[in-house]
């Protein structure tokens, strides 16, 4: 139904599209973000009421029944999902959202046939092309998270001349929708699309995963601001090139704290040199400690940093560390959370993780702010962490993770490892601080172990 | 709208974009994934637009598919980043010494 002229839509999608500016800039302190949150979700139903009053709707009942079906999918999907599966559920939710776009620009082809001005052909290629890339790199990066395929790097015989291949008959099929407007040659986009989608994200190993998930989703924004030319909808727009900057800055931020080039991360399998180590168990001689022990360091401690990674996430240990904290805190030691920008499976992951174990924000320092810190900790508890605390960023030069910018643990008094063996982390290669006198290690399973040193420092 | 004015909305969203996404606080990078992702979930009013206007029933098919995917996208999206935020608590005030009605 036509309730609204033109002027009052136009206005009418800018107030939600400063919704959606709004909903990021509360993302700036933990304080306001989750209104900002609310006020992004007002700006998405304005903009959808809109949309129904805007113009006159055929299908109205198939329209409704089919957002129904899929907020019937994603409610229960967002409300069940575990914290440490967030990165599969972004993965999949951004798959899903460069999908549709891909489609819709695709319609737009069948009925745009009208008047197909030169610059909206070049949109509709854009979008149709890079959405599908980002729906099925996305449902590969959820595969990978999930598990169902191997997170290792899949390098296909020949993959580097298919993807150059696949990416010029892509670039050409491109041109020629532009020339043609051919509804044909878009369908052919659509399915290079996809397969260059396949083939960028399969050679990637999993540690590199985050810089993955931020990059499609920059894709995703781009595809919709692509396709808000093609509809020419400022909302889309607007709301699509905000997601493609935050997508692109978070890409920049991951690839940064991995002391790696983006290019690097996704091509980096293809030239030879991928993050796939070896997984050989080391056998020098290392320093072991019991649960007692450790109770005891950390008793006399004044201060104790925790360095938690995925480790810890895997073996639902976030609840047993801030009660280990809870209770040096009663006894008057100062705690503090170092944070590695690449703890975890996506940008800010352990953060996540971490607030759902209610360990209060303030408590968590990011890596420059804790560096300094670690000078004057008497303990540091690394938990399930290891590649992040390696030396070898720094020292050795031929490492698969030289550059990278890592928590500066070795400042510490003591530092003790809680690891499951002595198998190195993803990057393959061995940790020197394991073999430092200062170092000593307590094997087990992060949960159990973390619990019996709880045990024996309630018994101090 | 012209295409020219499209484009200038375009770049100035580049400059807004990047400048309010870089004062996000590193502590909330996954809430400003899931949310961001939310956000290009309005593609959604693209789909429904397009579902409207359908001239075919195979058009109507894929564009209702697409509303579905949008819909997963969008709700799904600020669902999820709601349910993070909610976890997002600071220290209680005696904790942390620095109330939050003090230094009148």
């Amino acid at each position: 139904v036509k309730l609204l002229s033109q002027n009052w839509t136009e206005i009418a999608y800018l107030a939600a599209a400063v919704c959606f500016i709004l909903a990021l800039k509360g993302l700036s302190s933990p304080k306001t973000a989750r209104r900002g949150n609310l006020i992004g979700a007002a700006g998405a139903l304005l903009a959808l009421l809109v949309a129904f009053a805007s113009q006159e709707l055929s299908n109205l009942g198939a329209i409704l029944a089919a957002i129904a079906i899929g907020s019937v999918i994603a409610v229960p999907a967002a409300r069940r999902v575990q914290m440490t599966q967030m990165p599969q559920l972004v993965a999949l939710f951004n798959g899903v959202g460069g999908g549709a776009a891909a489609l819709v620009a695709l319609l737009e082809m069948t009925h745009g046939s009208t008047d197909p001005a030169a610059g909206n052909l070049v949109a509709i290629a854009f979008t149709v092309l890079v959405g599908a890339v980002s729906f099925s790199g996305s449902v590969v990066t959820f595969a990978k998270l999930q598990e169902l395929m191997t997170t290792r790097p899949v390098i296909m015989p020949a993959a580097r001349p298919l993807m150059i291949g696949g990416l010029a008959a892509a670039v050409a099929a491109a041109v020629a929708v532009f020339a043609t407007g051919n509804l044909w040659l878009g369908l052919l986009l659509l399915a290079l699309g996809l397969a260059l989608g396949v083939m960028l994200v399969l050679p990637v190993g999993g540690a590199d995963v985050p810089i993955v998930i931020s990059l499609l989703n920059a894709f995703t924004g781009l595809t919709v601001a692509a396709g808000g030319f093609v509809l020419q909808n400022t909302l889309l727009l607007v709301a699509g090139t905000l997601v493609g900057a935050s997508g692109t800055i978070l890409t920049r931020l991951m690839a940064a704290a991995m002391g790696r080039s983006v290019t690097g991360v996704l091509f980096g399998a293809l030239r030879g040199g991928s993050t796939a180590g070896s997984t050989a168990v080391s056998d020098r001689p290392v320093r072991s400690t019991g649960p007692d022990d450790v109770a005891i360091l950390l008793n006399y401690a004044r201060k104790v940093i925790f360095v938690p990674g995925y480790g810890l996430a895997v073996a639902q240990a976030q609840h047993t560390i801030r009660e280990l904290a809870d209770v040096l805190e009663k006894k008057g030691i100062e705690v503090l959370y170092a944070i590695h920008p690449v703890a975890g499976r996506m940008p800010g992951h352990m953060n996540v993780l971490l607030a759902e174990a209610n360990v209060p924000y303030e408590a968590l320092r990011e890596m420059d702010e804790v560096n300094p810190e670690f000078k004057t900790a008497d303990v540091v508890l690394v938990v399930g962490a290891n590649d992040v605390v390696n030396p070898a960023a720094k020292t050795s030069p031929g490492a698969p993770i030289y550059g990278m910018p890592i928590l500066e643990v070795s400042d510490a008094q003591q530092v003790i490892f809680l690891k499951r063996s002595m198998r190195p982390g993803f990057a393959g290669i061995e940790n020197e601080l394991l073999y430092e006198p200062k170092t000593s290690l307590l094997f087990g399973d992060a949960k159990e172990s973390l619990t019996k040193v709880l045990g024996a420092l309630k018994a101090l | 709208v012209t295409g020219v004015a499209l484009l200038a909305v375009f770049v100035l969203a580049v400059f807004v974009g990047f400048e309010v996404v870089s004062k996000v606080s590193t502590t909330l990078h996954t809430p400003l994934m899931s949310g961001a992702n939310a956000i290009h979930g309005i593609i959604l009013v693209g789909a429904v637009i397009v579902a409207g206007t359908a001239e075919s029933t195979l058009a109507l098919l894929v564009a209702l598919f697409a509303v579905v995917l949008a819909t997963v996208n969008l709700v799904g999206g600020f669902v999820v980043t709601d349910r993070m935020l909610e976890m997002f608590k600071g220290r209680a005030p005696r904790a942390s010494g620095r109330g939050t009605g003090d230094a009148r």
